[in-house]
């Protein structure tokens, strides 16, 4: 059977999480498409071939986490597109917040990565 | 590297970057600035400190990195005030928090008390409650198991349902607990792109699964809202695996569906159940769950999951995933630089240097050979030449970096040494774009702190006397860059009460560094205070500079080949103005000859020239002379003698004098045969290439093609002092 790889797409404002996520998510055999805030997340999502799951930070520039996810949402074509949101903290407002967006999961910053990859796998169809 | 290793590194420079935007964000709002934006940046910028620390379990820096966030969670949120205090408090902990950025890259530490000193002041600020929950950081806290669905919709379900079971049989069960769970999602567990199949894939990871699906719910097709939930599935689950490890499949769709999780009784060990894949369920969806789980069960850890049909969405998948989008525009604009290694970078620079001479050669050669200035030959030159210059602006161009790196440390050093003398101390900062060479930007730090903690410290007044003498109480320091004429040019200003200049000359003549008798312009009394051993202040020796004074900073800008002058107007401050070539890479040079040979003496080290007038000049002993120069006696030295070109000196009449100032200040006069000419030279190190030759800089290369030595000043003056002519050195300029 022929094998294609999943493609991610990780939306942060940090350089080191988007290289964190890369690292993990590339290991684990997953193409990773990155964004760097809400707005570019969008102009990217749009440009690129559907990704399998998003992964998104909450707190960034231009537009934050949850205006991102409510974008992504608002489309036909990635109204049923896994979003897993990293937080920092096992806040629950914050989660719930998120989720109330339409967020589908949520990542414990800071994440082992074997953790990461179950969550992706867990949503992933 | 490790690939870890390297994002480590992004990291401590994505922090320095963060930690700049947090102190200009705390400055401004110290301004007040009170705009949601500024304050959010602000948050981001610790938060992401703290959650890149966290990945590289930087505890220290993570706790309180925490703290801090919490504080400024808190102005954001609108339950704290940005007022003054705690916006100063705020930038206090910037600095600490920058300490434990540093103590992290460097494998330091900071101090714990100063630390814990810090983080209690802010949660000091916020509101007690917040402040006394913050102080138990909960970062590694595992994902708590949801919440237990209310028991009492589960028996109310139990009651109602009518079952029309399906049942997989998977595999041999093993002895394990089993469990009975029974799940219904609501749409909104859709909504959020979760997954009931994916769901029970997860379930089937984790032991044998027998799924009993209940869709009497499902309407008439007419009246299906495509976007609802109908079905309720039942599943027996043996796992080995605990209850929260079962629960923690559901973490994500808690609140979006109705889940019940029991042991199962033991009745229904023995009940058959029933078998019939009957009724109104759709079959197709059963298949497509059957086939997932199949997958599920027979997965192992390597195997990348098999994309999988989903049921309640018919989402095309992108026809060619194969594709890389790495390279779309994300990527692509997240990497809008890359990096070189600084050899690469240099070597580069050296090779445009040999283009430049070789350049300059064959123009001299073309112009040799009589060619008409009008010819092709010679206009193509011309090209040549501008390209050339094009290139090599260019590519030092590659090496200049803003003096932002530089100016952004000093806010603090100003905190600090207003907060030791107790002075109301704002800094202006201009020109933070300005670019200059890496090795020029990484000398600059050290004069400018020294410069900028000696406007606070000794041209500041404290507040009581501006006060008094009508200004404003908040003293001003204005840091500011430029490029003016080929050069950085950088000044440090005050409004302070400027040089006194009755007392600068009592210290100078109470310390015996000038004659009581001499008669000083005001400019050379400001300039007292470069002279070594000029200390105005007895009481400041750890503000303005542990001992050393003025004349180092001026002496380490002089080995830059840069120039340091004073202004000041008594009452409204003063003014230090510091210029710098943009590169160390080229050198403004007095071209002159000494026996025939082409000497290079850099242009920043010569006060003047002058032509020598035997009455001037004094013999001091068999080989030493001075030269009077307005009424002072300098020593007369010989380049020639110096280098061992000639044993004796040149008559001084038959040559000129260049009046030069070395380290330290010392002055001397050297006499060369002639001068030549003002010209840009590109050094080329002699250690490298040849030796280390003393009195010798560096060398170049003219544009005839012959090697010229770079005079080091400094060296043949203190070669002169100590008295040692070298008559060994017989090194040739050759052609």
């Amino acid at each position: 059977m022929k094998i294609v790889s999943k493609i991610v797409l990780t939306v942060d404002d940090s350089r080191t999480m988007r290289d964190m996520l890369m690292l993990a998510l590339g290991d684990a055999g997953f193409t990773v498409v990155q964004a760097v805030d809400g707005v570019h997340g969008l102009e990217v999502l749009d440009s690129m071939d559907q990704p399998d799951v998003i992964i998104t930070d909450i707190n960034m520039p231009r537009m934050d986490g949850f205006g991102f996810i409510e974008g992504v949402r608002s489309s036909d074509r990635h109204r049923a597109t896994p979003i897993l949101v990293l937080t920092t903290e096992s806040d629950q407002t914050k989660k719930e917040k998120a989720r109330a967006a339409g967020a589908t999961g949520w990542i414990i910053k800071p994440f082992a990565p074997d953790k990461l990859i179950d969550a992706v796998r867990r949503v992933a169809a | 590297m490790d690939p870890l290793e390297a994002i480590k590194i992004t990291f401590f420079q994505e922090c320095e970057e963060q930690l700049s935007e947090l102190e200009t964000g705390l400055l401004a709002m110290e301004q007040g600035d009170s705009d949601s934006e500024t304050i959010n940046a602000v948050f981001r910028a610790v938060h992401s400190i703290k959650g890149g620390a966290g990945a590289f379990s930087l505890d220290p820096l993570v706790r309180f990195a925490h703290v801090f966030e919490t504080t400024l969670d808190d102005v954001r949120a609108g339950k704290l005030a940005a007022t003054n205090t705690v916006v100063k408090v705020m930038l206090q902990a910037a600095d600490v928090l920058a300490d434990h950025v540093r103590a992290a890259r460097d494998g330091g530490t900071v101090e714990e008390a100063r630390s814990a000193a810090q983080a209690q002041t802010l949660e000091a600020l916020g509101d007690p409650s917040t402040a006394s929950a913050s102080s138990v950081p909960i970062f590694d806290t595992p994902i708590a198991p949801l919440a237990p669905e209310p028991q009492a919709s589960q028996d109310d379900l139990m009651g109602d349902m009518v079952f029309t079971p399906l049942t997989v049989e998977l595999s041999e069960a093993p002895a394990s607990p089993v469990w009975i769970l029974k799940f219904r999602a609501k749409p909104s567990l859709y909504a959020k792109a979760n997954d009931t199949a994916l769901l029970l894939r997860e379930l089937a990871r984790l032991g044998h699964v027998e799924l009993l699906l209940d869709a009497s719910d499902l309407p008439n097709l007419a009246d299906l809202d495509p976007e609802g939930a109908y079905l309720t599935w039942v599943i027996t689950l043996t796992t080995d695996r605990s209850e929260a490890d079962i629960r923690e499949v559901f973490e994500f769709v808690d609140g979006d569906c109705d889940l019940s999780l029991t042991p199962r009784p033991g009745e229904f060990e023995t009940d058959p159940g029933p078998q019939s894949a009957e009724g109104p369920m759709p079959f197709e969806v059963a298949a497509d769950v059957l086939t997932l789980i199949q997958q599920a069960q027979a997965i192992t850890i390597e195997t990348p999951i098999q994309p999988a049909q989903r049921i309640n969405t018919s989402v095309p998948q992108a026809a060619n995933t194969g594709s890389a989008p790495a390279d779309s525009n994300g990527a692509a604009a997240a990497q809008a630089t890359i990096r070189v290694d600084l050899d690469r970078v240099d070597r580069l620079i050296d090779l445009v240097g040999e283009l430049v001479i070789n350049q300059a050669m064959l123009a001299q050669r073309v112009a040799e050979s009589g060619v008409s200035r009008s010819s092709n030959i010679a206009m193509g030159l011309d090209d040549l030449e501008h390209l050339t210059r094009d290139i090599q602006d260019s590519v030092m161009a590659i090496r200049a970096q803003p003096v932002k790196s530089v100016f952004q440390r000093m806010p603090r050093l100003v905190r600090e040494v207003a907060a030791l003398t107790g002075k109301q101390v704002r800094l202006v900062t201009e020109g933070e774009g300005t670019e200059v060479d890496k090795t020029v930007i990484e000398c600059l730090t050290d004069p400018i702190t020294h410069m900028i903690r000696n406007a606070i410290d000794h041209g500041l007044e404290s507040t009581e006397a501006r006060v008094r003498a009508g200004k404003s109480p908040e003293g001003m320091v204005r840091l500011t860059a430029a490029h003016r004429s080929g050069r950085i040019v950088i000044e440090v200003c005050d409004d302070g009460k400027g040089i006194d200049r009755p007392l600068v000359l009592q210290i100078a003549i109470d310390k015996g560094l000038i004659d009581p008798a001499a008669s000083l312009s005001d400019e050379e009394i400001d300039n007292l205070i470069f002279m070594p051993g000029f200390s105005t202040a007895s009481t400041v020796s750890n503000i303005s500079g542990r001992g050393v004074g003025m004349d180092v900073v001026k002496r380490s800008i002089q080995a830059l080949g840069g120039r340091i002058t004073i202004t000041s107007r008594p009452g409204l401050g003063s003014t230090f103005t510091l210029s710098l070539p943009l590169t160390l890479a080229v050198l403004d040079g007095m071209v002159v000859s000494v026996c025939e040979h082409t000497l290079v003496a850099p242009l920043t080290a010569i006060i003047e020239s002058l032509l020598p007038k035997r009455e001037d000049v004094r013999a001091m002993g068999p080989d030493a002379h001075v030269i009077a120069i307005r009424d002072t006696y300098t020593p007369l030295i010989d380049v020639g003698v110096v280098l061992g070109y000639r044993k004796s000196p040149l008559d001084p009449t038959q040559g000129v004098a260049l009046l030069v100032e070395g380290e330290g200040g010392s002055r001397a006069a050297l006499m060369v045969d002639a001068i030549q000419g003002q010209r840009q030279v590109v050094i080329k190190s002699l250690e490298a290439n040849y030796r280390q030759v003393e009195s010798i800089a560096a060398a170049t290369i003219l544009g005839d093609g012959r090697v010229a030595l770079i005079l080091d000043v400094d060296a043949v003056v203190a070669t002169r002092r100590h008295d040692k002519p070298r008559h060994d050195l017989k090194l040739a300029a050759v052609g």
